[in-house]
């Protein structure tokens, strides 16, 4: 079946390379990849089809040339796009016989799976994360769809955390990221939750952060520095009730961190090679990223770093973006978030450590992402030949389970309540006097429900419609209808209005019943509105693991970055406590521990704490 | 190129940026202790060259590859090694088809040809490596080289891998192996594994 089979690849990364090789020594003949990505050189410890040399290319031209090297008579058609673009639409996705994704991101793997759906292609999807890794079938009407089990969305963190209360690292970090460093160097017109006032009225300036005419740039840092580590603390203090119950927070200023700083007039470090990328820890002679530097080295990357930026990459200040391959914005941020960390008796983190958080890093490995492929393919016939009773979802763990570090379980049927595959209505809790439709949108229906160009419907009144081929007065209507709040639109949204949102591109429609509510917890439901109704078939709730290292790293002041999140982690750990349920000894929190094994061999297939749930026949 | 360090020595940041992702994972200092380790590989064939192309990758100190049949047509079928525009078969052995894609992967590590018949590999040979990986080699040659890496005072680390089909089989002589185990919210406990030598655990195949 594989030589007539015309399969698609979405992704040529750590999966995508694995896989197309895979697939090519599998005898498959006819194969599509999409992939919108560029070859780093991080990527090079496990995306062998690459070189150093290709940095800067596009990794599904790339891969399709090293395959074709020792395959020459395939047929390969590589893409360098987004499959998000409207070119992949549902003919599109008919032509092949099955689809395999190796994708990085949740939203792209929604996509995919609504148009798989929509085109009725059988979708193998797959994640991994260091040693970790899965492999699930999702083919309609069969199993599950990918969404059928609701996906953990990126966390993002309330506001007040990460300005006033942080308790973690990662709170330091957004900190440092999302506040200070947008503030100094990213775009002015931006909203930005940092405190700009100063402390005297000697100062005319509005904002504390602008450099006055003529500073010496030794003593702007300085200055930025006392108001964000020393200032600003002090005024935090002030608010009594904040520290009632928690630690108080010692301000930090440069007189005791660097009382030689100072002192210290103009640019005094030899700042030699222009050639050379600027950086702070090369100036200081600080050379091991995994170290952890004292309070005074992170003071003095800080306040050099913060130099650099200003005498080496001036023009690029007031549009810059934090970029974890910016070695300068990296140490810029560690420092800050370091210093931040030891006023809040925080740990302090290595450089390494630190990026990994910033840059919402996922460690990865090449041998998880080549079992990985390999089981993948392994799905793939089996699907192309219609052997669906030995469908199965595959666990990489890493440590054994029952004797196992591959777990194979069944698949389960598609979940009666999900909204993507079976359409369930949902209900939307929000403050309709209050809210406008574009919160919803971009709240609601863009990120929560994963859709790319939605169209909202009340009744038969259409109040927005997102994409290209809008009349100019349709575009400027729908511009309007935005900013009005939900009880104010054309077709008022009020307690029990029933919208309608459509993606015609992903071929999916749902119905959101509203229901007014005036207060949401700032807290716990930091957006104002709750989205409920689409429920996971099985009683436990996936708990968000702690130890995710994918945390992302947006405050709830912005919207999210394109987070890399841990794909395998939420649906192994429910699909393992079930399996692990029969077993007494057996710890069912500690999913991924080795158990003790004197015990016999049991088959999966034959688990009684599958039986609950409903199986493929 | 790769092979001795100092125990003191960082990693160059050539390697920081090379292996990061990886290092989040087994930490700097197991990717330290990879760049010094010698590994051979007796016998090239489509389940030993992945082993081949992931310790590449992963930057070992250097790897060995000793396989001197051959390239046919069946072998390029299944190797994604040997490339298709140079006239390899009939000429080139195994080892040195695959060698100059390997070295591709990783210009960090040292990959070369050894030279020599797997059966008559004799305790001085072997005391070269860390790792040795055996596979399409008689039980009787796997006995000895295993045999070998047990009698010198290093732990030399054996495994013999075969695949046939949809089954595969691998086995493992860390001899005595400990570690240290993470363990949830506590320190890291080491632990001692002791393994059976292929000749104790060969018994029990044949009352399988």
């Amino acid at each position: 079946p594989s030589r007539a089979a015309k399969v698609l690849m979405v992704g040529a990364g750590g999966i995508g390379c694995e896989l197309l090789k895979t697939l090519a020594l599998s005898g498959f003949s006819d194969i599509h990849v999409i992939d919108l990505d560029t070859i780093e050189v991080s990527n090079l410890n496990r995306q062998f089809l690459f070189r150093k040399s290709h940095v800067g290319q596009s990794k599904a031209h790339v891969a399709r040339d090293a395959i074709l090297k020792f395959r020459p008579n395939i047929n390969i058609e590589s893409h360098h796009a987004n499959v998000k673009d409207a070119q992949f639409n549902v003919d599109f996705f008919k032509q092949f016989n099955v689809v395999l994704n190796g994708l990085d991101n949740l939203d792209a793997r929604r996509h995919v799976n609504r148009l798989c759906l929509a085109a009725e292609v059988p979708l193998v999807e797959s994640g991994t994360t260091g040693f970790l890794g899965q492999v699930t079938v999702h083919v309609k009407g069969k199993t599950e769809c990918y969404e059928c089990q609701p996906k953990p969305i990126p966390k993002s963190y309330p506001v007040c955390t990460i300005t006033s209360t942080p308790s973690k690292f990662v709170h330091c970090i957004v900190w440092a990221k999302e506040l200070l460093f947008a503030k100094l160097f990213g775009d002015k017109n931006q909203d930005n939750d940092l405190n700009v006032h100063s402390k005297d009225g000697s100062s005319s300036k509005l904002d504390v952060f602008e450099r006055d005419v003529d500073e010496d740039l030794d003593q702007y840092a300085q200055r930025i520095y006392d108001h964000v580590f020393g200032y600003n603390i002090e005024v935090a203090l002030e608010n009594e009730e904040t520290w009632k119950n928690r630690r108080r927070p010692n301000p930090v200023y440069i007189r005791d961190t660097l009382p030689e700083a100072v002192k210290q007039n103009g640019s005094s470090w030899d700042c030699s090679n222009d050639h050379e990328e600027p950086s702070a820890m090369a100036s200081l002679g600080l050379t091991n990223p995994q170290e952890i530097w004292t309070l005074a080295e992170n003071s003095r990357v800080l306040l050099e770093a913060f130099k650099l930026f200003f005498e080496k990459r001036e023009k690029e200040i007031g549009n810059l973006v934090f970029d974890k391959d910016d070695q300068l914005a990296v140490e810029f941020v560690t420092a800050a978030a370091n210093i931040r960390a030891h006023s809040f008796g925080i740990p302090l983190h290595s450089l390494f450590e630190a990026k990994g958080v910033a840059g919402n890093i996922v460690h990865a490995v090449a041998t998880t992402n080549a079992i990985i492929a390999g089981l993948i393919v392994i799905e793939a016939i089996k699907v192309l030949q219609d052997d669906y009773k030995n469908y199965r979802m595959t666990y990489c763990l890493e440590h054994p389970t029952k004797k196992l570090l591959l777990m194979p379980v069944e698949p389960f049927e598609p979940n009666p309540s999900c909204y993507v595959c079976s359409e369930t209505p949902l209900l939307l809790d929000v403050n309709t006097k209050v809210t406008k439709l574009k919160e919803v949108i971009d709240k609601i229906i863009k990120s929560k429900l994963g859709m790319n160009l939605p169209l909202v419907m009340i009744g038969s009144t259409l109040v927005f419609e997102d994409g290209d081929g809008l009349e100019e007065d349709e575009a400027a209507n729908y511009a309007l209808n935005l900013e009005k709040v939900l009880a104010e639109l054309p077709a008022p949204v009020i307690n029990g209005t029933k919208l309608t949102v459509e993606d015609f591109q992903q071929e999916l429609s749902c119905s959101i019943n509203i229901k007014h509510r005036e207060e949401f917890d700032e807290e716990k439901e930091p957006d104002g509105m709750v989205l409920s109704g689409w429920s996971a078939p099985v009683e436990k709730q996936i708990n968000s693991n702690g130890e995710n290292k994918s945390a992302a790293s947006s405050s709830s002041a912005r919207a999210t970055d394109d987070t890399v999140e841990d794909p395998s982690k939420p649906g192994m750990k429910r699909k393992l406590d079930e399996l692990l349920e029969t077993k007494e000894n057996c710890d069912a929190s500690s999913s991924a521990q080795v158990v003790e094994d004197d015990d016999d061999c049991t088959m999966l297939d034959g688990n009684p704490a599958l039986i609950k749930k409903k199986r493929l026949q | 190129m790769g092979g001795d360090r100092g125990t003191e020595e960082e990693l160059t940041a050539q390697e920081t940026a090379l292996y990061d992702r990886q290092i989040r994972v087994w930490g700097v200092d197991a990717q330290k202790r990879l760049s010094k380790a010698h590994v051979l590989v007796c016998g090239v064939n489509g389940t030993t060259i992945e082993f081949c192309k992931n310790i590449v990758l992963a930057g070992v100190g250097s790897l060995s590859l000793m396989d001197d049949h051959i390239v046919t047509e069946d072998d390029l079928s299944a190797n994604f090694l040997i490339p298709h525009d140079v006239c390899m078969h009939g000429v080139s052995s195994r080892a040195e088809a695959c060698c100059e894609s390997l070295k591709d992967f990783n210009p960090m590590v040292r990959v070369a040809v050894a030279i020599g018949d797997p059966s008559l590999i004799d305790e001085g040979f072997v005391d070269r490596f860390d790792i040795i990986v055996v596979s399409c080699a008689s039980l009787k040659t796997k006995l000895f080289i295993n045999d070998n890496c047990r009698k010198r005072s290093k732990h030399i680390a054996f495994y013999s891998v075969e695949c046939k089909d949809s089954c595969g089989e691998i086995f493992v002589d860390l001899q005595n192996h400990s570690y240290l185990q993470k363990k949830p919210g506590g320190e890291p406990e080491q632990q001692e594994l002791t393994y059976a030598s292929l000749q104790v655990w060969k018994f029990d195949l044949i009352f399988l």
